[in-house]
């Protein structure tokens, strides 16, 4: 397979799962803020520090409320990460990978694509939002339902899977720091209600809430939402779920030495959850730790599998 | 209300599908009776179906303006043309035997030159050619073929035959929109399908792979075929990816491939260098490689044309290839199918009168207000002069140009091309003259598509259907059953 379309495949998957978890984290966020007591103040703007988009934010805009922040998530072309960005990105490198894909996927992003566009002004509008976001996410989860239908398992498959989890693991390291952060910001006031609400948000931005009643068999508590989101081997968003998985997808593709190593590595670091105390600087030090860990990867697989190889040398 | 074909206008033209009589001819009879069956409304919806189906479908071509590259929709018509398969099969070994003839011609000129030596065509035909590529002398492609896709442009005048106005044998496009035509039609029309015999044209991705995969320089099981186009910003880019898609085969760019010092042409792979064997290359001769022709093309594989003299690799169609489809040469055609194949040409060439010659010339410059006059080696319809819609201006310009650059220049008469009804507005059906590129493949074993890329002229009395110039297209059938249409 071609360096340049495993690239590809790889950033289709990384912007189509940027497109699923933006919608469905402005859709919680959403919904949230309709819970919370009025002197609560959990603001919008907590989705730019989670996207580590401060500074791209304040060169665009003064206020930090709710239309200003959704519309830098959903509409912004400035902002690469922005949802509208990300499809526009799945959409330029399926058109240029149309040859190994199945074809229905073209056309899935292209109408997906005509709809987002036509209608984003309803996502930055609150009364059809939340219509419009789950129209998004669906739009999403047909994509990745066709391609996990039709296509081989060959290297491209396994290339689609790495862009997904590294960009599963990414985010989900990033909602539990976002967690932990708010938990300390509140910690002064240290409201169980607040922690309830906290913790909540994170499972439900993972889509997690369900499995972890299940799986966890507990109210939401602090550690136990870390544990899950961490540890959990059979929940598809958990780190060491997406770790796995891309350990897996490696398995079969060449000269996979370097990028084993890297996830073994990563897989290694663990943080002693403890049920009696309360996460605070340790553990975000340790997410900031595997986040650095997760931007390694990420170049190990784009030296191995993706730089322009030497002309005439191998 | 429906169509009302009594309203149907054919004037002089000899029409597709509605004879002189205002009756349908035999190949089109059921169409045009189920399109009347259609009322206005109904007509219209289809028209709006097909259109979504090109959006989602995401049918493009690139059109460029000063403003960058936009992105436009295919423009389709749903009414197909029609063509009966008896009249089709004849033209077909028509199409064949030409291209055999002009591989002859190329293979020749690269080689002994007998036919000038016979003095069959003129020498200068060579020594004033842009396309004749002296980094070609001497290179033998598998089965003598040069050119192994060919897309052949003919119309048909007001005399019902079929003529041809010219061969595309550097890069020629449109394949990908026939196969797309016929998809969108099926959905637009399904009646139709069901009970008409309309004969399948899906298996041209397939011919074309045994094609490539019959001239690999390597005899293995699996030769390594590629599709290599200049990138995403070509206006044929949707059919270079949709070709590659279509023969489960890579779409590379330039800098996806590299030759090694062993002169064989490698792409870069997830697992390292990989050998390639035959590429299919979209890109034009100028710029497939840089240590031989531009210099600063970034398109094209250094060392190229170093692999493929070596043998070591197949390109289609081959470098040097173009020599042929220069309408100076287009002139000759006939007598090079006599000359090398001692037959009669199975189809006509449209009257050609050569600039270069100076009595032709004369009668170009004082007719040429009745004739159609063309650059030698230009594409796309651009640089053309068509006589009775120019002005005196437009044409002194052209006097001027062909004075200048005479052996650059060839001039036929206006031809009164075929028309076909084509929805211009919601519920009006009018004639639109059209054209019709079959493709032609030749390898170890030749093939014709059935039928070919109707382009049409959608502006009212228009000659000119190519795409970048305001043209759009039509599904094409060719219909089994009943005679040849009396025409």
């Amino acid at each position: 397979m071609l360096s340049k379309v495993a690239e590809r495949l790889y950033w289709i998957a990384r912007h189509l799962e940027r497109v699923e978890n933006t919608a469905r984290l402005v859709g919680v966020y959403d919904n949230l803020l309709f819970d919370l007591p009025g002197d609560v103040d959990i603001s919008w703007y907590n989705l730019v520090t989670l996207n580590s988009a401060e500074a791209l934010f304040e060169e665009r805009y003064k206020n930090r409320d709710e239309r200003n922040v959704v519309k830098f998530l959903l509409a912004d072309d400035t902002n690469p990460s922005s949802m509208l960005s990300a499809l526009k990105m799945v959409r330029e490198n399926i058109r240029t990978t149309r040859d190994v894909l199945p074809q229905e996927s073209w056309e899935m992003v292209n109408e997906l694509y005509i709809y987002a566009n036509k209608n984003i002004q309803q996502g930055i509008n609150r009364s059809a939002r939340h219509e419009f976001l789950n129209n998004m996410i669906k739009g999403c989860q047909q994509i990745n339902g066709l391609l996990m239908g039709t296509m081989c398992r060959d290297a491209s498959w396994q290339f689609i899977r790495l862009g997904r989890n590294l960009e599963r693991s990414d985010m989900v390291t990033r909602l539990l720091d976002a967690g932990a952060a708010a938990q300390l910001e509140g910690e002064v006031e240290t409201d169980m209600h607040i922690s309830q609400v906290v913790w909540g948000n994170v499972l439900r931005s993972s889509s997690a809430e369900l499995s972890y009643r299940r799986t966890m068999r507990s109210a939401v508590h602090e550690s136990d939402v870390a544990e899950f989101l961490l540890e959990d081997p059979y929940f598809p968003r958990s780190l060491r779920f997406c770790l796995d998985s891309m350990l897996n997808a490696v398995k079969d593709l060449p000269n996979n030495a370097a990028a084993k190593k890297a996830l073994r590595a990563t897989l290694e670091v663990e943080f002693a959850l403890d049920s009696k105390k309360r996460l605070g600087f340790e553990f975000r030090e340790y997410l900031n730790q595997q986040q650095v860990n997760i931007g390694g990867l990420h170049q190990v697989i784009n030296t191995t599998w993706f730089a322009m190889l030497q002309r005439g040398t191998e | 209300m429906s169509i009302d074909w009594n309203q149907y206008d054919t004037k002089h033209f000899f029409d597709e599908l509605i004879g002189e009589n205002g009756e349908a001819r035999v190949s089109a009879e059921r169409l045009v009776e189920h399109l009347a069956s259609l009322d206005e409304g109904e007509l219209e919806s289809r028209r709006q179906m097909a259109e979504a189906t090109i959006h989602e479908m995401g049918v493009s071509f690139t059109v460029y303006t000063e403003e960058g590259n936009i992105d436009r929709a295919w423009p389709f018509d749903i009414i197909p043309r029609t063509i009966s398969q008896q009249q089709w099969e004849i033209t077909a070994a028509g199409l064949k035997q030409r291209l055999k003839a002009l591989n002859m011609f190329i293979g020749d000129l690269y080689d002994k030159q007998q036919i000038i030596k016979d003095g069959i065509v003129p020498e200068h035909i060579i020594k004033n050619s842009k396309n004749f590529r002296p980094e070609c002398v001497g290179v033998k492609p598998a089965h003598g073929v040069w050119a192994h896709i060919c897309g052949t442009d003919l119309v048909r005048d007001s005399d019902g035959e079929f003529y041809v106005l010219e061969d595309n044998l550097r890069v020629p496009s449109g394949v990908a929109y026939m196969l797309e035509n016929r998809s969108i039609t099926k959905r637009v029309l399904p009646e139709l399908f069901e009970k008409e015999g309309i004969l399948p044209i899906g298996d041209y991705p397939s011919r074309l792979f045994d094609t490539l995969v019959s001239i690999s320089p390597r005899r293995i099981k699996r030769p390594e075929i590629v599709v290599l186009t200049p990138g995403i910003f070509n206006s044929a880019y949707f059919e270079h990816a949709y070709l590659a898609q279509q023969m489960g085969t890579e779409l590379v760019e330039g800098s996806d491939l590299v030759v090694g010092d062993d002169d064989c042409v490698y792409m870069r792979t997830i697992a390292g260098l990989e050998r390639v064997d035959v590429i299919y290359r979209r890109i034009d001769d100028m710029f497939l490689d840089p240590e031989v022709f531009e210099k600063e093309s970034v398109l094209g594989v250094p060392g190229l044309m170093r692999a493929w003299r070596a043998g070591n690799v197949a390109l289609a169609n081959a470098p040097g290839a173009g020599v042929a489809d220069d309408k100076v040469v287009y002139a000759y055609v006939p007598d090079i199918i006599r000359y090398y194949l001692k037959e009669e040409p199975l189809i006509k060439n449209v009257k050609t009168y050569l600039c270069d010659d100076p009595e032709q010339r004369q009668y170009v410059i004082d007719h040429i207000a009745e004739l159609v006059v063309k650059p030698a080696n230009e594409s796309g319809g651009y640089g053309m002069l068509i006589g009775p819609h120019s002005t005196k201006k437009e044409q002194a310009h052209f006097i001027k140009l062909i004075k200048a650059d005479p052996r650059n220049y060839v001039a036929q008469p206006t031809l009164a091309l075929s028309t076909s009804p084509t929805l211009v507005s919601k519920g009006v059906v009018e004639p639109r003259h059209l054209d019709l590129r079959p493709f032609i493949l030749q390898g170890k074993n030749s093939y014709v598509t059935t039928g070919g890329l109707t382009r049409v002229a959608m502006k009212k009395g228009s000659l000119v259907v190519n795409s970048s110039q305001g043209g759009g297209s039509k599904d094409t059938w060719i219909v089994n059953g009943g005679a040849a249409d009396a025409i």
